[in-house]
């Protein structure tokens, strides 16, 4: 090396301080470090730009819309994480899980820890991919700090939420629960189905389907939710990764627009994708459906109150945009609108009767909630769910409460139970079937077939936990399946980390509604007050054997009351 | 167009064939109008048992717990095999009866047609 680039002159040293511009900064950062490979094919370096059947003719269009610098992000996360901390350290000294409306809101939180941490996760993942794939240095470095930023998600999350994971039961087991319980496969294999797909794919089903079009939904109920039932902890993170999220979602239309203005070829390949994801995305969130309208004792509005908002209004206002590049709104938008006044509904019913197998608690609403959600749903409700919920009610007085102990048909794409009736017949469940090279596949709506019937190669593989029971593999090592008296349903659930009473099962009688109940001196439900009381256990479920090691929770009283 | 794989001609593996099922086979079951059970059944069963077993030994443990069970009239029963009508053969197998492995079998019950008006 030259002594002289080591000893910098005076002259040298002087310009070398001069501070840059942040958009000479971005511009160093984004094309300095890029290079026109010299001994290796493009081809071969950027081995899957092309086979999506994508073109881009000058990835130098793209930029950053934020044009973010590495200085400037290692500052902007650095001030964040100091008043995350700051105030998830005073949360717990202050033993403000305690302040929450009552002990169900935690069972929303249980939906998070078991099932968003390990999508952020998985987005982390994918975009690390992305950030390899993409021959554009710009789109790289972009998605590099994206996938930082879907880290940090996940750990910020995990840290917040460990310390509820102190007092309450079902939390301490999630990457275990993640990969194995049956309906948290919803959320996996829609992330596992985004990271196996080209970079192109990716980018457009995450960056524009999901997170542009679709996470209004989660980032107004979860974390208005939590701020409205006095969650400060979860309300911190969510503000914590809010403005990611802003910039994830700018990246999500600059990409779009991009590749829209590249060729008109990628205009079909890119219609196809916004199709597909946005239903994928859409059943995904059927969760957040029924965290809004059943699992927040304080409620900020109603699911259908959230879709009209978030994706009828903005997301009609966003495809009228997008109208001029040859885009249309997504296949199937008009069957979301008529689902938005069933989905929840049929989601908790369906976890009700599943109730053993689930990760959180689950409960009948009250009469105050049904006058709640009579109101928000007046052409629904009354007629087609208050009855379920008397009849259940009904049973539940009676000792003998309903729980259906079967496994249910799932969807080969979405991986839901056949939970949905037909768009226009609340009454008829929607059965959608497909043969591939002789088999049988079967789907629970029109959208979730198109995908399959698109790319039946890749979904032969879905992995179905209820097909997989059958066949054997959710068992633990240990177990015999010739052994006199074998339970495969009482082996799964162990296989899972599922325990009835202490994961999920009745709320009756859960102990996260008994601790909660001595701990805070009041009840574990605020709108019935004998929600909590212990109720016979359902005689049809299989409740499985006390899990090793057994979850537990603090049996002693915490050091202070909350006020 | 089908899937955009790196490799050419790429193919899935078939994870859930019937060969996976160690003898047995899935048989997908839903009754119409009694959403009391959310979702279609899926349970494992012999593919030479006879559908008159399915009908008399198993539906009952599946669908018992609804109070409209116990009035069915199993000779009005209206059958339907991937969504089609059909007339099954009682004292015949699954298999000889049309039911593969994955079938969806679904069921309608005249004049029952689920509680509270409400298809429940």
């Amino acid at each position: 090396m030259n002594p002289a680039t080591l000893t910098p002159t005076a002259e040298a040293a002087k310009t070398a301080a001069r501070k840059l511009s942040l958009k000479e900064n971005y511009a160093l950062l984004t094309r300095d470090l890029g290079w026109e490979p010299s001994y290796q094919k493009p081809e071969d370096v950027f081995r899957h730009a092309q086979f999506e059947g994508i073109k881009i003719h000058d990835w130098e269009q793209w930029e950053d819309p934020f044009r973010l610098t590495m200085d400037a992000y290692w500052k902007y996360q650095g001030e964040k994480e100091r008043k995350l901390y700051a105030i998830l350290d005073a949360f717990q000294q202050n033993n403000a899980q305690f302040n929450v409306s009552d002990v169900r809101y935690v069972q929303a939180l249980k939906l998070f820890i078991n099932g968003v941490v390990g999508m952020e996760y998985a987005s982390h993942r994918g975009f690390n991919i992305i950030g390899r794939e993409f021959p554009g240095t710009a789109a790289r470095i972009a998605a590099q700090m994206q996938a930082i930023d879907e880290l940090r998600h996940a750990q910020t999350q995990t840290h917040a939420l460990s310390h509820y994971s102190k007092y309450f039961a079902g939390m301490s087991e999630f990457p275990h629960q993640y990969d194995r319980t049956w309906y948290l496969s919803i959320p996996k294999s829609f992330f596992e189905d985004a990271v196996s797909s080209g970079p192109f794919e990716f980018v457009v089903g995450i960056c524009f389907a999901f997170e542009y079009v679709l996470t209004n939904l989660v980032f107004m109920p979860w974390m208005s939710g939590a701020a409205y039932n006095g969650d400060m902890s979860t309300v911190s993170f969510g503000f914590s990764a809010q403005s990611d999220e802003a910039r994830h979602m700018t990246l999500g239309i600059e990409v779009i627009k991009f590749l829209l203005e590249q060729d008109p070829a990628n205009v079909p390949i890119v219609q196809g994708w916004i199709d597909k994801w946005f239903w994928r995305g859409y059943r995904l969130l059927s969760l957040v459906a029924a965290m809004m309208d059943y699992m927040l004792p304080k409620r900020v509005m109603s699911w259908a109150e959230a879709w009209e908002i978030y994706y009828e209004q903005n997301g009609g206002a966003l495809f009228a945009d997008l109208a001029r590049y040859g885009i249309r709104p997504p296949r199937h938008a008009d069957v979301t609108v008529k689902e938005k006044a069933h989905v929840s509904h049929q989601l908790w019913s369906t976890f009700y009767q599943f109730r053993h197998a689930a990760g959180f608690a689950v409960w009948l609403p009250s009469q105050d909630e049904q006058q709640w959600l009579s109101a928000k749903y007046p052409d629904t409700f009354d007629r087609y769910y208050r009855p379920r919920y008397a009849h259940w009610a009904a049973l539940e007085a009676a000792g003998t409460p309903f729980a259906n102990a079967t496994l249910p048909q799932l969807c080969q794409v979405c991986q839901w139970p056949l939970l949905f009736t037909e768009p226009d017949d609340p009454t008829q469940i929607c059965y959608r079937e497909e043969s591939y090279l002789g088999e049988k596949f079967h789907c629970c709506s029109d959208g979730c077939r198109e995908i399959f019937a698109k790319e039946p190669q890749k979904y032969v593989h879905a992995h179905l936990p209820v097909h997989q029971i059958y066949q054997g593999s959710y068992f633990l090592p240990d177990v015999n399946p010739g052994a006199p008296g074998f339970n495969p349903l009482v082996e799964a659930l162990r296989y899972m980390g599922i325990t009835a009473g202490v994961d999920g099962g009745s709320f009756h009688g859960h102990v996260d509604a008994q601790n909660w109940e001595r701990w805070t001196q009041r009840p574990a439900s605020m709108h019935d007050p004998m929600q909590s009381a212990p109720q016979p256990t359902p005689q049809a479920a299989t409740p499985p054997p006390p899990h090793t090691p057994p979850h537990t929770a603090p049996q002693t009283p915490p050091q202070r009351q909350p006020a | 167009m089908t899937v955009q794989a790196i490799s050419p001609d790429y193919h899935g593996s078939m994870k859930d064939s019937v060969e996976h099922f160690h003898g047995q086979q899935l048989l997908n079951i839903g009754w119409d109008q009694h959403l009391m059970f959310a979702t279609p059944l899926c349970i494992p069963v012999p593919p030479g048992m006879p559908f008159g077993a399915l009908v008399q030994q198993v539906l009952p443990g599946l669908y018992g717990q609804h109070p409209q069970f116990a009035q069915i009239d199993w000779a009005a029963t209206e059958w339907l095999r991937s969504g089609e009508r059909f007339t099954p053969a009682m004292d015949q197998s699954l298999a000889d009866n049309g039911l593969g492995h994955k079938a969806v079998l679904r069921f309608r019950t005249p004049g029952l047609a689920g509680l509270a008006g409400a298809a429940f």
